[in-house]
């Protein structure tokens, strides 16, 4: 590996067009002009709330999708059609977040997780096939003997577990996890979470990994980002977030999270978000959460905020900061 | 008397593939204005326990033991007429599920203002004006607009938040909450919670808040009961359970949640196997499969409801064990607990 990331998003745009009305359709702006990258090795975490644009930003790089603009760059080189993306779809792998519809129920788990295997040409023979299932299969903690099984007889955990499995068949560099935890009791999230970071350390992955919770992303990312209406209104190091949240939507979305301790519970305070996100169909003009801020100005509705670096390697997007 | 007591109480489902115990032997009190959570894990019995207070199973589901008592009142076993009368009225719930519960042929307006003014004493112009509040106050964006609209053109969002208001519209005295903000973002859940309180305080409302969340439950409960595969395996006020936890179960499911407030990356502990399976139980214990303290003992006897302080029950061997130590339990000739 070369390049000082692994991944470089630059300016990723996804419009989506969607029926409004009798014979009129509107541009629905999924993600709008974001910007990020990941080294070897790291994991970012994404976080807002739902409809902000994180699941598609996590599809869009991966190029699931036709994105409306900009670049994604992997090891230094720009994926384009072609050889450039042959190459991405071997290195960069997605997990997806509901374990009960991601997997194939007619296909035997050995099958699933070799997908890749087969899609890329990976294996030699039969038996290097099934070598190589049966590693995949004890990485994620479960016995080969269940390779012959189907998906369906799986518990949850049993089955984020084969979708992690699928997604490491090809050897990648870089996962993208969209919400890996969020349907598993907390019992089985922690065994999850371990053996994610387990694997990342053995194989030096890089992740991007989507959550809704914040004290889970905190605790897997070295750095944090913030989406809001499709856009990226904060990014810093996991511990800086957390500790001095500059953006007001990032102070509001953390103090919001219920604290598992009833005393600091009691004592905390919180910052009430009036109302609901607006639609992605008419964001408001300007800063997209001027609407419900509570520091929000004149001047807040007439352009939109940049992401400005306001201490090293801490980003907000807010012209009150 | 409390307002709400629960004694022993069983609901099995009788599938095809045998009897399941879904609710096996849980007994709590609830008094006027007290904020009660169930925690544990998916099909331990927290809504088949709720459904069974309120007596809305449906078969192969049946209570089929136990005694529910509402002010005194004993509900199961109860005529229909007098059952449907406390529902809604007395006692109301949010299912997990909002699809199920709005209808489609009226407007939210409609829906929300029929149960103001049945279950409060506000007039037609009141009940209106109460219903854009309480819409508002769920977090609905334009909530006057929202009063024309019907549940199936929001979103499953909005229709939860709806049910939400819909249920404290009526201004209960006991609200069954059955993970009511799981499918929402944490700054409307905040903002629920709130409201929530809000009228707990206002109106002496009594909550029995369902979740799987202990964040949530530490931020409105004043007890807590820990359920695993039907049983109550601990049940104390929120302080005793966060930091005096007694039953593995219990201490388990705090050591495997990333603290949010630590610097350190420190490796989360795990609860080992597998989740329960409630067509296969085992003879003792139903956690020992996973405990890591489990005794010979726990594998083949099921271990009684034990007082390990005031108002704190632990059902676990090893509490038990420890109470024989320090002589402050005995054992009867059958094995049983004499405090
Ligand atoms: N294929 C699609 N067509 C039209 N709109 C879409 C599509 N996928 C997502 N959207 C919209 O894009 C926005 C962002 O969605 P998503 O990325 O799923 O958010 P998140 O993962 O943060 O919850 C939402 O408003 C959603 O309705
Ligand atoms: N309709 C049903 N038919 C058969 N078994 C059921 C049914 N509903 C619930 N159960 C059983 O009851 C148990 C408890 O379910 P439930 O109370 O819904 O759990 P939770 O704690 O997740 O709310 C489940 O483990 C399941 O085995
Ligand atoms: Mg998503
Ligand atoms: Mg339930």
């Amino acid at each position: 590996m070369s390049a000082e990331y692994i991944l470089e998003v630059k300016n990723l745009k996804q419009y989506f067009p969607v029926t409004t009305g009798f014979m009129k359709t509107t541009l629905l702006k999924a993600v709008d002009d974001v910007s990020f990258s990941i080294k070897p090795g790291e994991t970012l975490g994404m976080v807002g709330e739902s409809g902000c644009g994180k699941t598609t930003v996590g599809r869009s790089l991966m190029h699931l999708y036709h994105k409306t603009g900009g670049d994604v760059f992997f090891d230094g080189i720009k994926i384009e059609k072609g050889a450039t993306l042959a190459a991405f779809r071997k290195r960069a792998q997605i997990v997806f977040q509901d374990p009960y519809s991601s997997l194939n129920p007619r296909m035997t788990v050995g099958d699933i997780i070799a997908e890749p295997i087969d899609v890329h040409r990976l294996a030699a023979s039969k038996k290097d096939r099934d070598a190589r299932i049966g590693e995949l299969i004890q990485m994620v903690g479960l016995s080969s003997e269940q390779a012959t099984r189907y998906a369906h007889e799986f518990s949850g955990g049993q089955r984020q577990r084969i979708g992690i499995a699928r997604a490491l068949a090809s050897n990648p560099d870089f996962i993208v996890a969209d919400e890996p935890v969020s349907a598993l009791d907390v019992s089985i999230q922690a065994q999850v979470i371990n053996m994610l970071e387990d694997l990342q350390d053995k194989l030096k992955l890089a992740y991007l990994l989507i959550a809704h919770d914040l004290s889970v992303v905190k605790h897997i990312s070295n750095r944090i980002a913030v989406m809001y209406l499709g856009k990226l209104v904060e990014l810093a190091p996991a511990n800086e977030l957390h500790r001095h949240p500059a953006h007001p939507y990032t102070q509001a979305l953390l103090s919001a999270v219920p604290i598992p301790d009833p005393q600091k519970s009691r004592e905390s305070k919180r910052i009430m978000l009036s109302g609901d996100v607006p639609s992605p169909l008419n964001a408001p003009s300007g800063c997209a959460f001027r609407t419900r801020c509570a520091m929000a100005g004149a001047s807040c509705a007439e352009a939109v905020p940049p992401l400005r670096e306001i201490a090293p390697g801490h980003f907000a997007a807010c012209v009150k900061i | 008397m409390a307002l709400l007591e629960v004694r022993d109480l069983k609901t099995s489902f009788f599938t095809p593939m045998g009897e399941i115990k879904a609710v096996d032997g849980v007994s709590f009190d609830l008094d006027k204005g007290r904020v009660l959570g169930i925690v544990g894990e998916s099909g331990s019995g927290k809504s088949v326990s709720a459904y069974s207070i309120l007596q809305i199973l449906t078969p192969p589901g049946k209570v089929v033991g136990g005694s529910v008592k509402f002010n005194g009142d004993e509900l199961v076993g109860a005529s229909e007429k007098k059952i449907r009368d406390i529902r809604g009225n007395r006692i109301s719930i949010i299912f997990q599920d909002p699809m199920t519960s709005l209808t489609p042929v009226f407007t939210i307006g409609n829906q929300l203002m029929e149960a103001i003014l049945l279950h409060t004493d506000r007039n037609k112009k009141e009940a209106r004006a109460r219903a854009v509040e309480m819409l508002g106050l769920v977090g609905i964006n334009d909530p006057e607009r929202r009063m024309g609209q019907y549940s199936f053109e929001l979103s499953g969002g909005m229709r939860q938040r709806v049910m939400i208001a819909m249920a404290l519209a009526c201004e209960p005295d006991i609200l069954i909450a059955d993970e009511p903000t799981t499918a929402l973002d944490v700054t409307i859940q905040a903002q629920i919670i709130e409201l929530m309180t809000e009228l707990q305080h206002k109106l002496g409302m009594a909550i029995i808040m369902i979740t799987h969340d202990l964040g949530v439950i530490a931020s409105i409960c004043d007890e807590v009961i820990v359920m695993y595969a039907g049983k109550v395996c601990e049940r104390g006020t929120a302080d005793q359970i966060f930091y005096n936890p007694k039953h593995e179960y219990t201490k388990g499911l705090l050591r495997s949640i990333p603290n949010i407030e630590s610097d350190d990356k420190e490796r989360l502990i795990p609860i080992s196997g597998m989740p329960l399976d409630m067509l296969h139980m085992p003879a003792g214990c139903a956690f020992a499969p996973r405990c890591d303290r489990a005794m010979k003992i726990c594998l083949t006897s099921q271990p009684q409801e034990y007082f390990v302080a005031q108002d704190h029950i632990s059902a676990c061997w090893v509490n038990i064990q420890e109470g024989i130590q320090s002589g402050l339990i005995k054992l009867d000739e059958n094995g049983g607990v004499k405090v």
